[in-house]
């Protein structure tokens, strides 16, 4: 969804284009690195993020319970050896349900922000580098899209994705996440199409879906992933979001935002319902958002130095 | 100055009735009203369904742009069409968008001007004890749904009237109904219900806008021309107001527009849980109830909203930024 990039991205553009000088002395990627792992909090909240790939994904596994089976001696019981987060108004498992809506969360989160940042390359570039009406008839469809509430048609489009597969819901929330980033990536793309090299690119004869893949885009790399970072959590909350009205993911199957749907209902008597659900998708931003800062940090030259460890 | 709002006016006109457009068509071509009509015991003749459905200018049979046309004649003379159960969409319409708008302007004028003085004092005091506070506290609020701040705030109601041993914060409805007693009784009553809610809205506001308005007054401390303004004798509390604050409010006002949509639909959820019957309520359930002129009756009323949102942004834009006047 619309979420506006952090101005400081604006900035990148200066820094992108520093990018070429840039590689003197030791290797640009070695850098990066160093700066980023330098960066306590964000370092920690890699850490976090991989542990919970770790827990969506191996969790399951030592569990002896399915999200789906339901356990009928146990109807809303709370955390115990035997079920460790509690159980459901139906006997259902609480721990696999909320590992099971973690994994299907996590990986539209990172779909969405793959195809959500690919389409802003791909439009931004081309706005960018063929000018002209390409130009005003991309940026004019941008603006379209920045206005329309993307919110309002996912969900009224959401009756034609039950008992259909999840990505087209992936594509949607995509459709509708990418345009503040193309803005940018056409500004760079703009001042990247009269540098030496992509002219000299030009007159070879070299056509310009090569001279977009291999030219600009490269340039802009580091806008580009942490670009893709930052999306993960907004993907990840407007996906939640959406399921939580029951507009996103459909039942059998379940996402964060349908278990925490299902658990506020009884929120106030029976916590453990929902506490899990919350708490994980709430660590799981948390983390995304600290690792695109340090990202960001670590990619930007100038907000090296000062800032140390802040 | 004029001339640019008009021509942003008629830009934004376009842009309304366009959303509006694909609004009403791709609600009529995914909500299948007759879906409430059929499996009914003892099943209703395809004739008396098709009458209904005409009545309501909902039947799937006749083309969606017949339709199209029929609704926008109505629109043209203040006639949202009929939900399904056979109520004027205006009536209802009038009644909840002074329950919405209560809640989105309290909240994001609230929300904002506290996002702007907690990002400003974050960037003043820089690297401080508050600043590290307010910094991580922020980025909690960021990364959590709107619903789940929401449903914690319930929680924590309950908790605080516990402790008062009396009902001190509401959280169901936007009053008691069937209160008896004074002007200023009722007043309470509406407050009382009203703190959730907006909190839950402007928690959220605050912390996006204190984000961006930090980085934005930290541009500024460094430049040039607020040590020239202090150079020249004015006072650093001045220098910072006057000059300062002035110049990294306008990347605000682009924020506050593109904003304004993330509100619309953090207020949805609001209102779902605090139990407000809002227009972000209507639409959730108008969405399960194949309701196709109340879906579009709420797009028209988001993207008009987002569109007020957008002009008063070139309007502060305007106000704050003396290039954008002159042109």
């Amino acid at each position: 969804m619309a979420i506006p990039t952090d101005p400081i991205l604006i900035d990148l553009q200066e820094a992108a284009a520093l990018e070429a000088a840039d590689d003197a002395g030791i290797g640009r990627g070695r850098l990066v690195l160093r700066r980023f792992l330098r960066r306590r909090l964000a370092v920690g909240g890699l850490v976090v993020l991989a542990l919970l790939f770790l827990l969506a994904f191996a969790g399951p596994h030592i569990s002896r319970w399915d999200y789906q089976t339901p356990d009928f001696e146990a109807f809303l019981q709370p955390p115990s050896t035997s079920h460790w987060f509690g159980t459901s108004q139906i006997g259902q498992d609480v721990y696999a349900q909320t590992l099971r809506g973690l994994q299907k969360s996590l990986i539209i989160g990172l779909l969405t922000a793959l195809f959500s940042t690919g389409i802003a390359a791909v439009v931004g570039a081309c706005a960018g580098y063929f000018g002209g009406w390409a130009d005003r008839v991309l940026m004019w469809f941008v603006d379209l899209l920045l206005v329309l509430p993307g919110f309002l048609i996912i969900a009224i489009l959401s009756p034609t994705f039950r008992g259909r597969t999840w990505l087209l819901f992936v594509f949607l929330l995509a459709a509708f996440s990418w345009m503040i980033t193309a803005r940018v990536v056409r500004g760079l793309s703009l001042s990247l199409r009269e540098r030496e090299f992509v002219q000299a690119a030009r007159f070879m004869g070299v056509p310009p879906a090569v001279i977009i893949a291999r030219h600009l885009l490269p340039n802009m790399s580091s806008l580009l992933i942490i670009d893709a970072t930052i999306n993960v959590g907004g993907a990840i909350l407007a996906e939640t979001g959406l399921s939580y009205f029951g507009f996103g993911v459909q039942p059998p199957d379940v996402s964060l935002g349908t278990l925490i749907a299902d658990g506020t209902r009884s929120a106030l008597t029976f916590p453990w319902l929902f506490l899990f659900a919350g708490g994980l998708l709430i660590l799981t931003v948390l983390a995304v958002s600290v690792v695109g800062d340090g990202l960001r940090d670590a990619f930007d030259p100038n907000a090296a130095a000062p800032r140390g460890q802040a | 100055m004029a001339r640019f709002l008009l021509r942003r006016l008629l830009n934004y006109t376009v842009l309304v009735a366009l959303a509006t457009t694909l609004g009403y068509f791709l609600a009529g071509a995914t909500l299948h009203p007759r879906a409430n009509y059929e499996g009914r015991n003892p099943p209703l003749p395809a004739a008396v369904i098709d009458r209904q459905l005409d009545e309501l200018n909902l039947n799937d049979h006749t083309p969606v742009v017949q339709r199209f046309g029929r609704w926008l004649n109505g629109v043209a003379h203040g006639d949202f069409g009929k939900t399904v159960a056979g109520q004027s969409v205006s009536g209802e319409m009038g009644r909840r968008m002074g329950v919405s708008l209560r809640l989105l302007i309290i909240g994001s004028v609230l929300g904002g001007l506290i996002g702007v003085g907690v990002g400003v004092l974050g960037a003043v005091r820089q690297y401080r004890l508050s600043d590290y506070a307010t910094t991580a506290f922020s980025f909690l609020i960021l990364s959590t749904p709107v619903f789940l701040v929401a449903v914690l705030l319930k929680l924590g109601a309950l908790d605080v009237n516990q402790l008062a041993g009396a009902q001190l914060l509401d959280y169901t409805g936007e009053y008691t109904p069937g209160l008896s007693g004074g002007g200023v009784h009722i007043l309470l009553d509406r407050v009382s219900h009203l703190i959730l809610p907006t909190l839950s809205i402007i928690l959220g506001q605050a912390a996006f806008f204190s984000r961006y308005q930090r980085n934005a007054m930290l541009d500024v401390l460094g430049s040039d021309f607020l040590r020239t303004a202090q150079a020249k004798g004015l006072r650093r509390r001045e220098a910072l107001i006057k000059h300062g604050l002035r110049t990294a409010l306008i990347p605000m006002a682009t924020f506050f527009a593109y904003n304004f949509g993330l509100l619309l639909t953090g207020a949805a959820f609001t209102e779902k849980i605090f139990g407000w019957h809002g227009m972000g309520e209507w639409f959730v359930d108008s969405v399960s109830n194949n309701d196709v002129n109340v879906v579009v009756a709420v797009t028209l009323f988001a993207a008009v909203l987002v569109l007020i949102a957008g002009l008063l942004s070139d309007l502060a834009y305007a106000v704050l930024d003396p290039r954008v006047r002159i042109r």
